[in-house]
Formats: structure tokens, C-alpha cells, sequence
């Protein structure tokens, strides 16, 4: 059943779920912190990332200093950065059948998975996640192939080598399999294989499993999904949001009554709130421009962004910054600004109301027809002619390796008057500005990451379980029963982060403790199946003779086919026995038609000892004992050397060799049974 | 009582009795009420009920009436206490025996009408108004009352129930009174039959175990512990005290929070106090515990904490234990500023164990048991808590603090004013409390400057300032400006403040907020520009006429607020800058005060806000002081100057405020329709009046002008104004121009001639004080009830 988990990181999940003779795999993330032990990629001819040392063994060996570059007592690899990909070796890709994506970040690795692994299914994505997706591997394509890398280092990954490096280099995880980034080509064919759905739309897979997308909150157009049978539901939660961003809020209600929730990509920084988070992000931008100094953002070109835009727009006329320039950098930027203002349908209320008026939903729309925010596809070009300082950038990559940023970092870097400020989570500030160092330029740490965090994760756990009070499934009886809600969570969330270890706060706290997965590994999911839909065909249905057992509850034996195809389970008439032709086949014939005849009469009810006994006893056995047991009575008749051992769902009657005998009996207790 | 009203008193008391008729409005039998309690207090209330029959008739009439409204019957009930607090009107109505059948058992009580509360309450309200006299208290032990407001005590209505055991007080307390020459012992035949039976039910429910019948009695000995401490309380209290002693004995603790008012309220002996305070510790201990910070020495506790109860609540949820902490923090800083009758209020122990839960409230404290990890979940990110601890820690900066808690407290304060997850609210307090250390600091060091330890804290702060400054929250904006309005005004003068402040940006970014979107924060913005500026602190001088600076002097800029801003609140905030300016002498406005005033007050005088027009006339009335001097004082060894050079002296002054157009506004502001401003603009004209009378230029200088001595209004005023207005128009423009409008005599003229005194009187009532008078309340009522009846006949 699984899962298996194919990524360690919590926020770039790619599980394998296998459900009900599906094999579904569960987000597409591609762990790009790999990135941050190479070195950056300039735009423009770098002296000083050009001069660096090459880096030598303690013994002097040197044969690593053309791979290997020191900057600032850190070691950097001097080539084509490169990716960790999904774990392939732990299960076959090629047996996947669908993929279901939950937002643009978690899609990143999909070019590799379905172009190499022989991969044939289909992958499920709404419009904004595709589209936005694309922007984003558009972008990184661009970055990386715009920076023509004649070297490809490889030495240092020889386990043997890599033993003997310094960390992070020592400790870099299956470094073998780091791959170059993709082609726009392979990108283009990975993107074809997406089909385009809209939320709670209901998608069959092989009649076995239905799939539903439903609004997480996180971004335009992410998603968590549920993957349900008749009788079993399993909510994947990845990357949701209850914050009121741009996005359309988070559906919880239709996670309620899940028996499995699968729950990753929750925020990175739990410590940081994100509205504390503007605020810092504003106040530092506004010192750092009044005394004449440049701000540096490196971010993805959409999600946050729209936010933080947004944000200054409100901003800048208070603090007095509306005559210093925006510009907005990216070779998607265009597209990612006028993308946000197409997709009204997957925007909170507020911004929906605003395409009736009719207005931009997004206010960076005025921004940039007021001159206010610019935005350019490179620093190249138009870019250069219309640069004015002090001004404020956003430009990508956030991991400071390739992109824009990268020159910026190196022309901004030696003033103490410009100040980078970091917004984006997923990658460590001091480890992306680790080659850039000695840096004069004032750090700002402001993360601003909307995903739940703790505290949230458990009222939506509480909202989730409360009303899973449903009637349990025995007709007979109108008791409710908690059916427990099972948490499935990358291991990072069951315990605190190291750097704060007391923090017990920073768990997942929830009854049955949650189950905990690492990269590589497969958990059994902890349901087991125990119902199955069949349909009765109509005839079936009406030869049925149901005889009442108890009030309001009725049963009937039924002979009938079962007939199943595509998970679907089907009653039918047995076929009528077949007028035997005059052959000699005859003998034949019982072999193919369920003999009815041989039916023995189903029993029911129960056996009341009191009365059971008093029968004994007037049919004259006089020496009746009766014990009580753990499971129900043994009634003993001495004399006879006979044991009537009654249960709740069995009769036994043992006697030696008195077939006369146990007959009697089996009629006696026979008497107090219902039969049909 | 005036004879319209006596006239208007039988139809109203008609209407009252009369089933059929239904008084809407009972707010008009409240001030019915009101007005009786006046007339009698004013005159005899015998003669009112003799004189006015009708009275006496309506308490019988509602007494016998059976399906009496509860509205009626409350009224009555209040009305027959008013009068039988007069022990002569209490005999009148004890002959006809009216109060016997209002207010014993045999009355409402047994009556349908009980059941509402409001019966209850007028019934208690009656009682309480006629214990005024010993008869009164005899009456009530006589007819059963007493045990009726014991009953009362618990009842359903928490305004009745409370009422009730206030009403004990009240009868226990004059009992006692009246009996002060008698010495008093804990013996039961010493005290009155009435406080014996009082006394005795209290002790009975302190010791009946029942929670609320405790409750009770505590609350009655709270009350009166409060409000009497004649000696007899004393004597009480030596009778009550087994009773309280036990209670604190038993397990689980009943009553605890009425307890810990009881020992509020008073200050008895130490053991119960220390007792009473050891509950109010507890909780602050356990979080100590919880971070294993020793408790201090001496210890907050000393007996080792072993409360699972405080524990358990303190940990069964988030909500049970930020209540639990804020309450205990709200009462101990309630109780800090008596630390000095406790001997041994814990200081020490109390900041660390409050640093304590600051540090767990923001992530920082590092928990060593089960129950810190678990308060650590709890609190962290918890504003309520925060809030209560940062408030309670800015009280125990009155206190001697050893100094390496004072860095813990420093650090601790910079955490919350740095950390970006601060709530508004939460650093408002930071703020706060920043404030109070840091003026407790300056207290301490001894010489005229800053000690290092807070120069250091300053070269931390600023920075911060600086950014909240600039925090995209207007509440944080709002805030850091009145953090630094206060500390200008403490330290403006310390050097080693003016150089941390001058040497960030601060002052740059304040004046910025003067054009701040949010109107709360141009106010605050003016306020600290203006006291900035007031030290010396303010890189751009208000010079008044500096119109061809490149940049905009401060003065002109808060001129411009003052005449375009569209909200209230900067506008009254520029002109009590202003005021203050002018006031304490302001270097650069004291260059050329009149034209500064003038400036000003052309531009208030078009203000639509009211509150601005009134500070306008403050600002008029310290230039007028400044320039006529203060009020005469009679001092002795004053050098008197001669009357003529005196006389001369002030007709130069008032040559220079009619040239000012200061008279133009002050007398439109006496017809101004908003009556503040015009009682403002009155009292600057009487002691105006005062100031000219002493010096004989207001003898008048013609016959005419005696005619009308002191008997003009305000129409009169405006007609002389508008007359003076259009003299001027008819003057050539160089003259008006001069703005010479006004001539000192014109000015004489007007004090001479409004009755000043009458206006004042006429001003100073409410504007409803014709709406108010008894008469047309009276009238009010029938009017109704006949408006109801014409309504009947329509019907028909």
C-alpha cells in the first residue's frame, strides 16, 4: 500500500502511493539545495569568482583544484550546477499511472520522471499550477543555459574522494545521482503529459480510486487531494495555507472523515509569523533606501512576490518612497505578472469581486502603469539604459547560484548602504551567501512563509476529526464510532527542529501518534481493507426472499455470479441450468452450475441457557451442569460424558461416539434457532 | 415644590394608579424619583406628603391593587423609602400603616408581582433610602425585612443579589454607628439585636461549606472592610477571624477568589495576609519551577511548591492558564504599589519569575521539566500573557532591582521591541514598560547624566525606534512616536540622549510621519515634533517667517495641518503644540509672539472642529496672560507702579491685540453655537473684565455707554460686530488693511456692555436644563398618556 517515500525534503515531497491496483505518485519535487554547494554562475565575467584557489587535500594532493574552489574558508564545485533528483532505484517509475501535483513548487523534478524513466501514465495539475510551473523551469532552463559551462566536474564524487572533503561536501546525500537541469525540449514533452482539472472536480482512475483536487490556499491554483475507494479515504495535504493571501482559501471541510492524511510541505520556518515578517521586510527596505542604498530580493518570479507587491504598493506613499524605482527581473517576469491577473477564478473572494468592477485583481497592475514597478527579462538590454539608483530589485534565484541575483550580489556586495534581504524559505541564507563572502552589504533573514504551521496543523487536525463521528456499519446497532484519523509525516515534523530542541511546540501532536517517513523508505499505511462495493444486478435483487430476523433487519441467501471488471464488482443471476442435450456429457454439467440443492438452512439467533436447560432436563438428561466461559457457557451432562459448548457464533456438541445421542442434541438446540 | 407642580402632581399620580393607562417610558418614573429625592432633601418632606395628598393616596392605591404593573410597584416601593428616610414622614406613613404592607412579609412578597426582578430591586432600593433613622432599623427587625434581604442575597439577579449584601453593609454599618460611644466586645449581647442577627448569618454561611453562601459572606465582609474602618470593624474582625482562618485551612481551597478580595480589601494580621499572598505566588512559582530558576532568595515560596492544583490548571489549556497568569499579574501589580506595608513583598523573586514568563512567551526560556515543556507550548506566542507580563514588569521598575536582573530586564525588553512577531499591542506595552525603566535608571544614577548602562540600552533602542518607525502597522508608527514624545520630555535635556538621538535618524523619520496616511499618526507625529523641537532637538527650526527656506520650516508645516488637514486629531494636536510653544516660552516663537498668535488663530478661527476653536482660546489666553500679566495678586512688596504709566502701558496693549484681531475671534467665539468655546471665550473676557476694571479704564468714557452697562447678550454682540464689520468695509483699504479695524474703546465697549457674569451662569448649564426641570417632566408624562388615549380613539 505504501507510501514510498522518494524525497527527504518535507516541502518538496514526491511519495508513492499504492492504492487499490493504483500506483499513484504524490508531487514531483526537486530538491535544489544541492545548488548551494556550487559555485555561482555570473552573468557578467567575474574576476573575483574566477580567481578563486582551487582547493587542496590536507597532504598538498592538488589533483581536486580544478573542480574544487575555496572562497572565504568554504569549498565550492566549479561547475554546471546540479539537482538532486526523486529516489528511482526504490521503486519502478515506469509502473506509475498517475501523478498528481499539488502547487508550481512541488512539480519541478517532473521533466526527469516522466522523460527517463520510462513513465507512460498521466499527470493531473490545475491551470495556474502548469502554467506558473512552466514559468518557473522556463526560468531556471534560462538561468542555467544562458551561462555556458565548459566543465562538468565529476572527480570529487567518487565516494572515495568525496570521504575526504570538507562538509557540506562530505555529508552531500547520493551525490551520483545529481543531475544536470533539463531542456526546454524535455520540459515541453513533460508538460504535455499533464491533463488540466479544476477543484473538487471528481477524476476515476480505473474505476478503482477516484481523485479530487481541492483548494489548499498556498498559491494560484494549489491543490491537496483526496484519493478515495467506496470505503477507505486518503487526504494528501501538501502545502496549504490559512492565511488570507491572494490565493482562494483552503477547503477543510472536504477532508473530514479520512482515515489516512498524508501531511508534508507545512512552513519551513514554524518560528517565524509571516505578518511580523512584512513588517520587517518593509521597515528594513524603507531604512535602507532613505540613506541611499539598494535593496536586493532574490525570489522566484511568482507566489510571494504578488504578496510583498502588493504590500508596498499600500506602503510606499507612507514611508515616502514613491519616487524610488521597482524592478522586477526575471526572463518570465512579463508573464508571471499578467498570468496573476488572468486566473480571477483561482483568487480569494476579495480579488474575484474585483474582475466584475472590472479591475486588475492584483494592484501591481497600477505599480507598473504608474512607472512605478519595471520589470525586464535580463539586466541586459533596456534594463541598463533605464537603471536608476537607489532603487529596490527582485530578482531569482533565491539560492544565489545562478540568475540575475547573481550579478547584483556582485556589484551591490562591497557597499555596507545596500541591503539583501531574503524572503523565500527554502534555501539557508548563510549557505547561499556563503561564496559571496567577505560582503559588506547589510542580510536581512525575513522568511515569509504562509504554509501552516503547528499550532494550525492541529485545529485542522481537530477540524478534521471532530465530525468523524459516523454510524458504524453494523445496521443493527445506532452507535456512533470514532474511526481514528491516521497522520502519515516526513520525519522532520515529528520531532524539533535541532536548533531548538525544546521546542516541543514544533511537532505534530496528535492521537494515534503520527507515522513518520524518510527518504527511501516505505510505510505501510496503517487501514486495513475490509469492505468491498458489489453491485446486485435488478433480477438478482428480485429473486431475493429476505426473511426478518430482528425487527428491521432482514436476510436472504443469494446464489448468484460475481463478476468483476475494471474494480467494479457485479452480482449476477446464475446462468439457468442449461436443459441437458441428450448427451453423454451429462456429468459435466455439475461442475459449471453451483449445485443449489446441497444448501444446508442458515441458522440465527440465540440460545438461551436458562430455557436450554430446563428442555434437557424435561427430556430427561437430569445431571446437567453448567459452567461459564470466557466466550459464552459449557453445558455438561455427566452422566453422558457429553460437553455442549456454546458460543456466540458457534455450537459444539461433543460426545463420544453416540452419533444417536448428538443428534438429539443438535435438534434440541436446534429448536431454539431460526432457520432460513 | 413650585405650585405648577403641585397642580401637575394629582393627574400624574391618577395616571400611575390607573391600570388602563401604561407609563412607556420608565426612565421618566427614574427621574421622577430623582426629583423627589431632590424636594425632599430641599424641604420637609412631611409638609410635601401633607400638602400633596395624592402621595399618600398612590402608595395605599398600588398596595391594594392586585395586577399592579412591576414597573408601578417598584416606583412605589423606592418612593415610600425616600420619604420614610425622614423620621417624621416614616411616622406620618406608619400610622396608615402603608410601609407595614409595603414592606413586610405580608406585602409584595406574597404577591405575584415578586417574581420580577425589578419588584425585588425597588423593594431592596426602599429599604436601603429609609435606613436613615434608628426607627427605621427597628421597623425592619420587626416585620421580618432582614431575613427577606438575606434571602435576597442569593437570588437569581445578580443586581438584586448584589444590592442585598450591600444593603447589609449599609444597615450593619449604621447600626454599629449609631452605637460608637458604647464599648464593644466580641460578646453577643454587646452588639444591637440588628447586628447580632446580621453578624450571626454571616457567620452561619462562613460556616455552612457551601460555596456560595460563602461567597457571600465574604463579599459582605468585603465590602465592609472596604468602605468602614471605624473601630468597631476591629472588634468584627477578632469575631469573624476563626471563621476566615478555618477556611484558608481547608482543602481544597473554597471561595479562593473571594478570599483573595476579602485580604485585598484590608490590611489585617500577617499571617492570613502572607497566606492570602502565598495564593497569588503560586502560579509565578510553578513557572519559575517550571524553568528551574531558583525561587530566589529570600525564596517566592519558601515551602517547597507542591500545588498540583495551581499546576493543573496552569497546564490543563491554553485559555485556563494565560487566565490564570494575567489575573495573578493584574493582581499583584494592583497590589505593587503598597509593597510597602507588605514586609516582605518578594521583588527580586517577582521580576525573575515575570523575565521568566516573557522568555517562554517569546520561545527564549529553556524548559527543565515535563510541566516547562508544556507551559513553554502553551505560552509561547501567547499576547494576553505578554501583554499582562510586559505591564506588570513596567510596575516592579519602582523597586530596588540588583543590576544584573536590571541587564536581564534590558534584554529581555530589547527581544520584544526587536522581534518582528511582537503584536502591535504587545510592544505598545514593551514600549511602556521601556519607558519606566528607563526613567527608573536616571533616578538611580546619581550624577546630572545618563548612566553607561543606559547609554548603552539607548544605542540599542534607536536602531529599533528607527525601524518601527517605519513599520508598515500604523499602531507600531503610532507607538515608537509616543515612546519618543515621552522620553524627549523626560530626557531632552540629558546629553547623552540628545547625542543618541541626534546621531540616528529619528527625528528625520518622525517629521516624515507629519505627512503619514494614518491620521492617529500625524497626531502623534506633531506631538513629538513639537516637543522635539521644544529641546532643541529638531534639525529645522520653526522659524516663523522662513518662507524662502528650501525646506519647509516646522512652524509652517504644522501651519499647513492645521488649515488643510482633514481630520480632527492632528488638527488639536498642532494647536496644543502650538499652545505649549507659546507657553513655555519657545525660543523661536518668543522672536515675534504676536505675529506667531495672529498666524495661528486666523487659521482656528475657520476650524469646524470645536475642540480645536477651545485650545485656540487657551493659546489666546496665555498670550493674553503674558502680555496683561497673571490675575492681581495682592502682594505687599510688590513695587507699584505708577497708575498712569500702568494705565498707558495697557492701552498699548490693547492697541496691539485689537491690531492682532485677537477680539475678533474671542468675541465670535462667545456667539459661537458650541458652548465650550463660548464658556472659553466668556471666562478670557471676565478676566479680561477683572484685569482693565482694576486699572479704571472700563468707567466708561461717555453717558451713552452706562445705559447699557452689563445687560447686553450675545445677539446684541453680533449685531455690534456685524455692525463693526461693515464700518470697515467702509473704510479705506489702507486703514483696514492696517487691520485697525477694532479700537481699544470698541473693545471696552463690549466688556461694558454683555452681562459677562449672567452669560456664564446661562453657559455653564447643560443645554437640556430647560428639558430637565420637574415641570416638564410632569407634563411630559401626561402629554403621553394623552397622545395614547387619542391613539384609542382612532382605533374606534
Amino acid at each position: 500500500m505504501g507510501p514510498y517515500s522518494l524525497s527527504g525534503h518535507p516541502t518538496l515531497p514526491c511519495n508513492v502511493l499504492k492504492f487499490k491496483s493504483t500506483t499513484i505518485m504524490l508531487d514531483c519535487g526537486l530538491d535544489m539545495t544541492s545548488t548551494l554547494n556550487f559555485l555561482p554562475l555570473p552573468l557578467v565575467q567575474s574576476p573575483r569568482l574566477s580567481n578563486l584557489p582551487g582547493w587542496a587535500l590536507k597532504d598538498g594532493n592538488t589533483f581536486l583544484d580544478k573542480e574544487l574552489k575555496e572562497c572565504s574558508g568554504h569549498v565550492f564545485v566549479d561547475s554546471v550546477p546540479e539537482f538532486c533528483l526523486p529516489e528511482t532505484e526504490l521503486i519502478d517509475l515506469s509502473t506509475v499511472d498517475v501523478i498528481l501535483i499539488s502547487n508550481y513548487h512541488c512539480m519541478m523534478a517532473l521533466p526527469y520522471i516522466t522523460e527517463h524513466t520510462g513513465f507512460t501514465g498521466t499527470v493531473y495539475a490545475t491551470e495556474p499550477t502548469v502554467q506558473i510551473g512552466r514559468l518557473l523551469m522556463e526560468e531556471l532552463v534560462n538561468f542555467i543555459e544562458r551561462v555556458p559551462k565548459a566543465q562538468s566536474a565529476s572527480l570529487w564524487k567518487n565516494k572515495e574522494v568525496q570521504r575526504l572533503l570538507p562538509a557540506p561536501l562530505k555529508d552531500a546525500v547520493e551525490v551520483s545521482t545529481w543531475r544536470r537541469c533539463y531542456t526546454m525540449q524535455e520540459v515541453n514533452s513533460a508538460l504535455s503529459k499533464i491533463q488540466l482539472v479544476g477543484y473538487s472536480q471528481k477524476i476515476e482512475l480505473f474505476g478503482a480510486v477516484q481523485v479530487t483536487p481541492l483548494s489548499s490556499g498556498y498559491a494560484l491554483g494549489s491543490s491537496n487531494w483526496i484519493i478515495q475507494s467506496h470505503y477507505e479515504k486518503v487526504s494528501y495535504v501538501s502545502g496549504s495555507s490559512l492565511l488570507t493571501t491572494h490565493p482562494q482559501p483552503m477547503d477543510q471541510t472536504s477532508l473530514k472523515n479520512s482515515d489516512v492524511l498524508i501531511l508534508t510541505g507545512l512552513t519551513q520556518i514554524p518560528t517565524a509569523n509571516p505578518d511580523g515578517m512584512v513588517g520587517e521586510f518593509c521597515s528594513n527596505l524603507a531604512l535602507t533606501v532613505r540613506n541611499g542604498g539598494n535593496v536586493l530580493i532574490p525570489c522566484y518570479p511568482s507566489g510571494v512576490i504578488y504578496d510583498l507587491l502588493e504590500c508596498l504598493y499600500q506602503y510606499i506613499d507612507s514611508a515616502g518612497l514613491s519616487n524610488v524605482p521597482f524592478y522586477f527581473i526575471s526572463p518570465v517576469a512579463n508573464s508571471s505578472l499578467e498570468f496573476a491577473q488572468i486566473f480571477a477564478e483561482w483568487l480569494c473572494h476579495n480579488k474575484q469581486t474585483k474582475v466584475y468592477l472590472p479591475e486588475p485583481p492584483f494592484p501591481h497592475a497600477e505599480l507598473i502603469q504608474t512607472n512605478k514597478l519595471k520589470h525586464y527579462p535580463s539586466i541586459h538590454g533596456d534594463f541598463s539604459n533605464e537603471f536608476k539608483q537607489p532603487c529596490v530589485v527582485f530578482t531569482g534565484h533565491p539560492s544565489l547560484r545562478f540568475g540575475d541575483v547573481v550579478h547584483f550580489m556582485e556589484l551591490w556586495g562591497k557597499s555596507s548602504l545596500n541591503t539583501v534581504i531574503f524572503t523565500e524559505p527554502d534555501f539557508s541564507y548563510l549557505d547561499a551567501l556563503a561564496p559571496y563572502q567577505p560582503l559588506a552589504m547589510k542580510c536581512i533573514y525575513c522568511p515569509i512563509d504562509t504554509r501552516l504551521n503547528f499550532i494550525q496543523v492541529s485545529k485542522l487536525l481537530k477540524e478534521v476529526q471532530m465530525r468523524k463521528l459516523r454510524p458504524e456499519r453494523r445496521r443493527d446497532s445506532h452507535k456512533v464510532a470514532q474511526v481514528p484519523l491516521h497522520v502519515v509525516c516526513p520525519e522532520q515534523y515529528t520531532q524539533p527542529p535541532p536548533a531548538q530542541a525544546h521546542r516541543m511546540d514544533l511537532v505534530i501532536d496528535c492521537q494515534p501518534p503520527a507515522m513518520s517517513y524518510r527518504r527511501a523508505e516505505v510505510l505501510a499505511l496503517p487501514f486495513k481493507r475490509r469492505y468491498e462495493k458489489i453491485e446486485i444486478m435488478p433480477e438478482l435483487a428480485d429473486s431475493l426472499v429476505p426473511l426478518e430476523i430482528k425487527p428491521g433487519i432482514s436476510l436472504a441467501t443469494v446464489s448468484a455470479v460475481l463478476h468483476t471488471k475494471d474494480n467494479k464488482h457485479v452480482l449476477q443471476s446464475p446462468p439457468r441450468p442449461i436443459q441437458p442435450p441428450a448427451s453423454k456429457k451429462r456429468k459435466r454439467v455439475s461442475d459449471d452450475i453451483p449445485d443449489c440443492k446441497l444448501l444446508k438452512p442458515l441458522l440465527s439467533g440465540s440460545i438461551p441457557v436458562d430455557q436450554f436447560v430446563q428442555t434437557l432436563e424435561k427430556h430427561g438428561f437430569s445431571d446437567v451442569k453448567v459452567e461459564d466461559t470466557a466466550k459464552g457457557h459449557i453445558v455438561l451432562l455427566q452422566e453422558a460424558e457429553t460437553l455442549i459448548q456454546i458460543e456466540e457464533d458457534s455450537t459444539h456438541i461433543i460426545c463420544d461416539n453416540d452419533e444417536m445421542l448428538r443428534v438429539r442434541l443438535r435438534d434440541l438446540v436446534l429448536k431454539f434457532l431460526q432457520k432460513f | 415644590m413650585d405650585i405648577e407642580c403641585s397642580r401637575l402632581l394629582p393627574s400624574v399620580c391618577a395616571v400611575l394608579v390607573d391600570p388602563k393607562q401604561f407609563v412607556a417610558d420608565d426612565t421618566c418614573l427614574e427621574k421622577l424619583l430623582d426629583w423627589f429625592k431632590t424636594v425632599t432633601e430641599a424641604e420637609s418632606s412631611l409638609l410635601v406628603l401633607q400638602e400633596n395628598p395624592c402621595l399618600t393616596e398612590l402608595l395605599f392605591h398600588v398596595v391594594k391593587l392586585q395586577d399592579v404593573n412591576s414597573n408601578i410597584l417598584s416606583f412605589t416601593l423606592r418612593l415610600a423609602g425616600i420619604f420614610a428616610a425622614h423620621e417624621n414622614s416614616f411616622q406620618y406613613l406608619q400610622q396608615g400603616e402603608v410601609l407595614l404592607s409595603l414592606f413586610s412579609e405580608a406585602g409584595p412578597l406574597s404577591r405575584p408581582a415578586w417574581e420580577d426582578p425589578s419588584v425585588r430591586s425597588g423593594w431592596i432600593q426602599g429599604v436601603g433610602s429609609m435606613v436613615q433613622h434608628e426607627r427605621a432599623v427597628q421597623f425592619l427587625c420587626d416585620c421580618g425585612a432582614i431575613d427577606v434581604i438575606f434571602s435576597l442575597q442569593g437570588d437569581p439577579s445578580l443586581f438584586v443579589a448584589s444590592t442585598a449584601s450591600q444593603l447589609l453593609v449599609h444597615i450593619l454599618g449604621f447600626t454599629m454607628h449609631s452605637r460608637r460611644a458604647v464599648p464593644l466586645t466580641t460578646q453577643d449581647c454587646d452588639w444591637p439585636v440588628c447586628a447580632r442577627m446580621i453578624v450571626g448569618h454571616i457567620e452561619e454561611s462562613l460556616r455552612s461549606g457551601t460555596v456560595p453562601q460563602i461567597t457571600q459572606a465574604l463579599n459582605v465582609l468585603t465590602t465592609l472592610f472596604g468602605r468602614c474602618h471605624e473601630s468597631w470593624t476591629e472588634v468584627l474582625w477578632m469575631r469573624m477571624n476563626p471563621f476566615v482562618g478555618s477556611l484558608l485551612e481547608k482543602e481544597p481551597l473554597l471561595a479562593a477568589h473571594s478570599l483573595v478580595d476579602l485580604f485585598l480589601s484590608m490590611a489585617r494580621p500577617q499571617t492570613l495576609r502572607t497566606k492570602a499572598f502565598n495564593i497569588l505566588l503560586q502560579p509565578l512559582a510553578c513557572v519559575l519551577q517550571a524553568a528551574s530558576q531558583p525561587t530566589g532568595s529570600p525564596g517566592l515560596l519558601d515551602e517547597s511548591l507542591n500545588d498540583s492544583v495551581i499546576t493543573d490548571i496552569l497546564l490543563s489549556s491554553k485559555s485556563s492558564c494565560a487566565g490564570l497568569l494575567c489575573q495573578t499579574l493584574a493582581h499583584l501589580e494592583e497590589l505593587q504599589p503598597m509593597s510597602h506595608l507588605l514586609i516582605d513583598w518578594p521583588h527580586v523573586p517577582l521580576l525573575s519569575a515575570v523575565m521568566t514568563i516573557l522568555r517562554f512567551c517569546s520561545g527564549l526560556a529553556t524548559p527543565a521539566s515535563s510541566v516547562g515543556d508544556r507551559l513553554c507550548g502553551i505560552l509561547i506566542g501567547c499576547f494576553r500573557v505578554q501583554r499582562s507580563a510586559l505591564d506588570f514588569l513596567g510596575t516592579l521598575s519602582q523597586g530596588p532591582s540588583p543590576s544584573e536582573l536590571i541587564r536581564g530586564v534590558v534584554e529581555i525588553l530589547l527581544v520584544y521591541l526587536k522581534s518582528p512577531d511582537s503584536s502591535p499591542t504587545v510592544l505598545k506595552k514593551a514600549f511602556q514598560a521601556t519607558l519606566k525603566w528607563l526613567l527608573s535608571l536616571s533616578k538611580t544614577s546619581t550624577s546630572s547624566d545618563l548612566c553607561p548602562q543606559t547609554q548603552h540600552f539607548l544605542r540599542d533602542l534607536f536602531p529599533i525606534l528607527q525601524k518601527r518607525l517605519c513599520s508598515p502597522c500604523w499602531e507600531v508608527r503610532d507607538s515608537a512616536l509616543e515612546f519618543l514624545t515621552q522620553l524627549t520630555k523626560h530626557w531632552g535635556g540629558r546629553a547623552g540622549f540628545r547625542q543618541a538621538l541626534l546621531s540616528s535618524e529619528v527625528p528625520e523619520l518622525a517629521e516624515d510621519l507629519l505627512r503619514d496616511p494614518e491620521s492617529y499618526v500625524r497626531a502623534s507625529a506633531v506631538t513629538a515634533m513639537g516637543q522635539l523641537s521644544s529641546r532643541g532637538l529638531c534639525s529645522n527650526p520653526i522659524g516663523t517667517g522662513s518662507k524662502n527656506d528650501e525646506k519647509k520650516s516646522l512652524f509652517l508645516e504644522l501651519l499647513e495641518i492645521l488649515s488643510t488637514d482633514s481630520e480632527g486629531f492632528p488638527r488639536r494636536a498642532v494647536i496644543q503644540v502650538f499652545t505649549e510653544w507659546l507657553r513655555e516660552g519657545h525660543t523661536d516663537v518668543s522672536k515675534d509672539k504676536e505675529q506667531f498668535v495672529t498666524k495661528v488663530l486666523q487659521v482656528v478661527s475657520c476650524d469646524l472642529d470645536w475642540e480645536v476653536r477651545v485650545q485656540g482660546l487657551e493659546l489666546a489666553l496665555v498670550f493674553l496672560v503674558q502680555t496683561l500679566g497673571q490675575h492681581e495678586t495682592e502682594c505687599p512688596y510688590a513695587v507699584e507702579m505708577s497708575s498712569v504709566t500702568q494705565s498707558t502701558q495697557l492701552t498699548e496693549s490693547l492697541q496691539m491685540l485689537c491690531h492682532m484681531k485677537l477680539f475678533d475671534f474671542i468675541f465670535s467665539a462667545l456667539c459661537d453655537c458650541d458652548r465650550p468655546v463660548a464658556r472659553k471665550s466668556c471666562d478670557i473676557l471676565l478676566y479680561l473684565k477683572a484685569k482693565l476694571a482694576h486699572h479704571g479704564s472700563l468707567q466708561g468714557s461717555g453717558e451713552a455707554c452706562t445705559e447699557s452697562l452689563g445687560t447686553q447678550n450675545t445677539a446684541w454682540l453680533e449685531t455690534t460686530l456685524r455692525k463693526w464689520k461693515a464700518r470697515d468695509q467702509g473704510q479705506p483699504s489702507e486703514v483696514a488693511d492696517r487691520g485697525d479695524c477694532q479700537e481699544p474703546d470698541d473693545v471696552l465697549e463690549v466688556l461694558r456692555s454683555v452681562d459677562l457674569e449672567g452669560l456664564r451662569g446661562t453657559l455653564a448649564k447643560s443645554s437640556d436644563h430647560i428639558e430637565k426641570s420637574p415641570q416638564s417632566l410632569l407634563q411630559d408624562m401626561l402629554a403621553t398618556v394623552g397622545i395614547l388615549e387619542e391613539n384609542e380613539a382612532d382605533c374606534y
